[in-house]
């Protein structure tokens, strides 16, 4: 093995280079288990940054690498957060079971959509998928018996992970639950991205009229990436119910959806950690911003997104990126 | 008949507008075939009803013996079936490796189980690797493989459209006027490659460059209106007075 890595030739060890985990992502992931012992008194916070990123990586699954645009994916994430709450509040209470029903429910919902979706431009399927979103949110609303409607469900009970850890007032075993589920998620997603079917996605996005002039089913590969985005994103909603033992009918709201998007545009589209970074800075500038001004501190958000759309193209790390080239090839010259 | 490409009957209409009428092509194994018409003749829809991008109204299409007038169009590359375009159809933001790397894997998806294709590396398949620098090498690609693709120069495209349609190994190969705007001082590199294409590889050539189809083609069929006006040698199509008239007008 070590004989043929040393021999491999220059363009296998460009993609395999592309492919490692690099040092600065093994550094975002540390930070993360770092925060546990820095901010314990923030736990319940971070956990809600984790879960907002989980969710934005499941739309970069189909914005960013397949590119389909959404309006709607909130409908995906609300699927997971009420089928973990209604589970928890009828006597299901392991949240194990819990995640894996709503990952299960919501990627069955995102199957389902996809057929609406995989034909059609841009504009039919910001249309289609606002639809789905404001459809369900009305369903969600009426049906106050179950869902509890605008007061949001209640009497949601999490059991102990393993029958051993309890969710407590500050969150600590639900940051630790957290971190570690999407971790495991994260890792399932980059592997995904980085095989041979993740190429042959980022070649629908690039141009559809040569993928499948190259032999690649399309609508089967939308269909797909479609549903599995729906799961993650199920079980994103899942785990913020469970970290709050509550559902509130916001969990399918449009503006949930429109904001997954700015975050995932200000983290930077198809990187990956796009959707974790944006998450970071959304909530940190949203929780900053509306301690100066809670009336109108959508104001400056809106100024530094179209800051940012207009001259930071691919986001926070595809600006960083830039950044980094420039240095690299900046030190080049200095040793030449 | 043993053709290895062939349409039969086929028509196709817009409405009142008859795009394509009773053409009967045939394609024999290891073909140079050439498809010329004036602008507007319909050989652009006839590609397309080859390839399955759009359906004929009515008359069927064969490839190596079997119909394929119904199969999908990602279905007909995996059989054998590959094209180019006549505007670049790239992949701009992925390098030419990755590129003809993902036709590749496409071409070899049921060699790999489920779970290899989706969550093992490309970097681990180096196999195909390998042979998508081969190919890439051979088409003067090399030197640029490894940036984006939107960033090489024009001729340079044109070389990846061809590249990525031979990386599906097509027992049928159509060519969409592959010279299209390339400029006449960089068009050797383009015919060179042309000419050194396996025999095995039957190829349907369209193409405005007369240059070209007569040093290329074996056979030439000669579209007007989305009917085959003529079909024979290069050397019959240059003396056949009805062909003359079409591109030239009457009076010569």
């Amino acid at each position: 093995m070590s004989d043929n890595l040393a021999k491999a030739s220059r363009h296998v060890s460009f993609l395999r280079g592309r492919e490692r985990w690099k040092s600065a992502e093994i550094a975002f992931w540390l930070t993360l288990v770092g925060v546990y012992f820095v901010f314990p008194s923030s736990l319940v916070f971070a956990s809600q940054i984790l879960i907002t990123g989980l969710f934005a990586l499941s739309l970069d699954m189909i914005l960013g690498y397949a590119g389909i645009v959404t309006l709607g994916h909130a409908a995906f994430f609300g699927i997971g957060a009420y089928t973990a709450g209604l589970m928890a509040a009828h006597g299901w209470h392991d949240p194990f079971l819990g995640l894996l029903v709503a990952g299960v429910t919501a990627g069955i919902a995102g199957y389902l959509c996809s057929f609406l979706l995989s034909k059609g431009g841009d504009l039919t399927r910001l249309m289609i998928t606002l639809g789905i979103g404001l459809l369900l949110y009305e369903v969600v609303n009426s049906a106050t018996k179950y869902t509890g409607g605008v007061d949001g469900l209640q009497g949601v009970e999490i059991g102990k992970l393993f029958g051993v850890f309890g969710f407590d007032l500050y969150g600590k075993t639900a940051y630790i639950y957290v971190l570690i589920i999407s971790f495991l998620l994260f890792v399932f997603t980059r592997s995904m991205m980085n095989s041979p079917y993740g190429l042959a996605l980022r070649s629908i996005r690039e141009n559809q009229t040569r993928a499948l002039a190259i032999g690649i089913p399309i609508s089967a590969c939308l269909t797909n990436i479609y549903s599995i985005a729906a799961v993650i994103a199920g079980i994103a909603g899942a785990l913020l119910t469970q970290t709050t033992q509550f559902v509130g009918i916001d969990v399918l709201s449009f503006q949930r959806s429109a904001d997954l998007l700015l975050i995932l545009i200000i983290g930077g589209t198809a990187t990956m950690y796009g959707g974790f970074v944006g998450a970071v800075v959304f909530l940190l500038a949203q929780n900053w911003l509306s301690n100066l001004n809670p009336q109108y501190w959508q104001f400056f958000l809106g100024i530094l997104l179209i800051v940012m759309t207009l001259y930071l193209r691919g986001g926070i790390l595809g600006g960083f990126s830039r950044l980094v080239n420039l240095f690299r090839h900046w030190r080049n010259k200095e040793h030449s | 008949m043993n053709a290895i490409l062939q349409t039969r009957d086929l028509w196709k209409a817009f409405g009142g507008l008859i795009v394509t009428k009773n053409v009967n092509l045939s394609l024999a194994p290891g073909a140079r075939h050439a498809l010329i018409g004036p602008n507007g003749a319909g050989k652009t829809t006839l590609i397309n009803q080859l390839t399955g991008v759009l359906r004929p109204s009515s008359g069927s299409v064969w490839l190596d013996g079997e119909e394929i007038t119904r199969i999908p169009a990602n279905e007909r590359v995996c059989r054998g079936l590959s094209r180019t375009f006549q505007i670049n159809t790239l992949f701009p933001q992925l390098t030419p490796l990755e590129a003809v790397t993902n036709a590749i894997c496409v071409r070899e998806r049921t060699r790999l189980n489920i779970l290899k294709r989706r969550f093992f590396r490309v970097s681990r398949r180096s196999a195909v690797i390998d042979e998508a620098y081969a190919l890439l090498e051979q088409l003067n690609l090399a030197q640029d493989c490894l940036v984006e693709t939107h960033t090489l120069a024009y001729g340079k495209q044109r070389l990846l459209e061809m590249a990525l349609a031979l990386a599906t190994k097509p027992k049928v190969l159509l060519l969409d006027e592959p010279a299209a705007g390339v400029p006449e001082g960089e068009s050797d590199e383009l015919f060179e490659v042309l000419n050194t294409l396996p025999k095995e590889i039957s190829i349907l050539l369209i193409e405005h460059d007369m240059n070209l189809v007569f040093n290329f083609a074996d056979r030439i069929t000669v579209l007007v209106n989305g009917e085959e006006l003529v079909t024979g040698t290069p050397s019959e199509i240059v003396e056949d007075p009805r062909v003359r008239e079409v591109y030239l007008g009457k009076g010569h």
